[in-house]
């Protein structure tokens, strides 16, 4: 794991550490298995093409879990998520590239506690977002003992 | 005028499911973490998760989509049974574990209509809490649907 980032580390604007994913048809098949989505469209292509889709797509929940990891790394340790917000506005394909990315929005304390909120999405290969969301995680802070 | 979300559907706005029981498996927590591709020690690994503040091996944030997802069999008169994931939104309060007996209440929350690409679109919200033996409420997802 990377190192840990406190509360003071980051600035509106910041860049999170992006996280790259390369799905396979074989990582929705275990993704169905895990999480008992068995919808065709991710894993049978003639049912896919049926429904009028290019092919097998990535299930949504999926994208959500790649944004839900990029949010946990970049929390680290002694950060916890609290808020994870996921919209899919375009499908993606395995046998394609995704890549999770997120920046800083706002920061704030409340409580007592450090709360740092991201704007966070997934771009394809053509670099365009097809999963826009936002994200809230509670940070340690170097003043707080 | 709606076409598809009458009066009579929207009535069931508010409607609310009988629990669901899940007991969360430790196994099942990790084929989840190896499904999504995510190595982190807390969902993956029992000893180093212990050195975390989590004091153990906790759930990945999207676990709760292995409880399932409640569609409401809403009756509408569409012309297809097409349905597309909309997104979620996911707030966290206490941390999902192994072991834990998981309680989960869903209640459709929204349906509404609106004219888009797809052409006539009708979209659910879901809100689903996951509860734990102790009483409290660990995570609530507030999931949209889509039907064209």
């Amino acid at each position: 794991m990377a190192k840990q980032l406190y509360f003071e580390d980051l600035e509106v604007g910041s860049e999170l550490p992006p996280l790259e994913k390369n799905p396979t048809t074989q990582q929705l098949v275990r993704y169905a298995g895990a999480s008992g989505d068995f919808y065709q469209i991710h894993y049978d292509k003639d049912f896919a093409l049926g429904n009028g889709l290019p092919g097998v797509i990535l299930h949504g929940a999926l994208k959500n879990a790649f944004l839900g990891q990029l949010m946990t790394d970049f929390a680290g340790e002694q950060g916890t998520l609290r808020k994870l917000s996921v919209q899919y506005r375009g499908m993606d394909q395995p046998g394609a590239k995704v890549t999770a990315r997120g920046k800083v929005k706002k920061k704030y304390v409340e409580g007592g506690e450090h709360f740092v909120e991201c704007d966070i999405w997934l771009e394809n290969a053509k670099g365009e977002m097809t999963t826009p969301g936002s994200a809230v995680v509670m940070l340690p802070s170097r003043s707080a003992r | 005028m709606a076409k598809y979300v009458t009066d009579e559907i929207k009535k069931l706005i508010g409607k609310e499911t009988e629990p669901r029981t899940f007991d969360v498996e430790r196994g099942h927590i990790r084929r989840f973490a190896e499904a999504i591709g995510d190595s982190n020690p807390i969902f993956n690994d029992e000893a180093k998760a212990r050195q975390t503040q989590f004091g153990g091996m906790v759930a990945p944030p999207t676990f709760g989509r292995a409880f399932g997802i409640e569609f409401f069999n809403i009756p509408l008169q569409m012309p297809t049974a097409r349905g597309l994931d909309g997104g979620s939104d996911w707030e966290y309060f206490e941390p999902i574990r192994p072991g834990d007996r998981m309680s989960v209440i869903s209640k459709l929350a929204d349906i509404r209509e609106s004219e888009g690409r797809l052409g006539t679109m009708v979209f659910t919200t879901v809100e689903t809490r996951y509860v734990n033996q102790f009483g409290r409420v660990c995570v609530i997802q507030r999931s949209t649907g889509i039907r064209y």
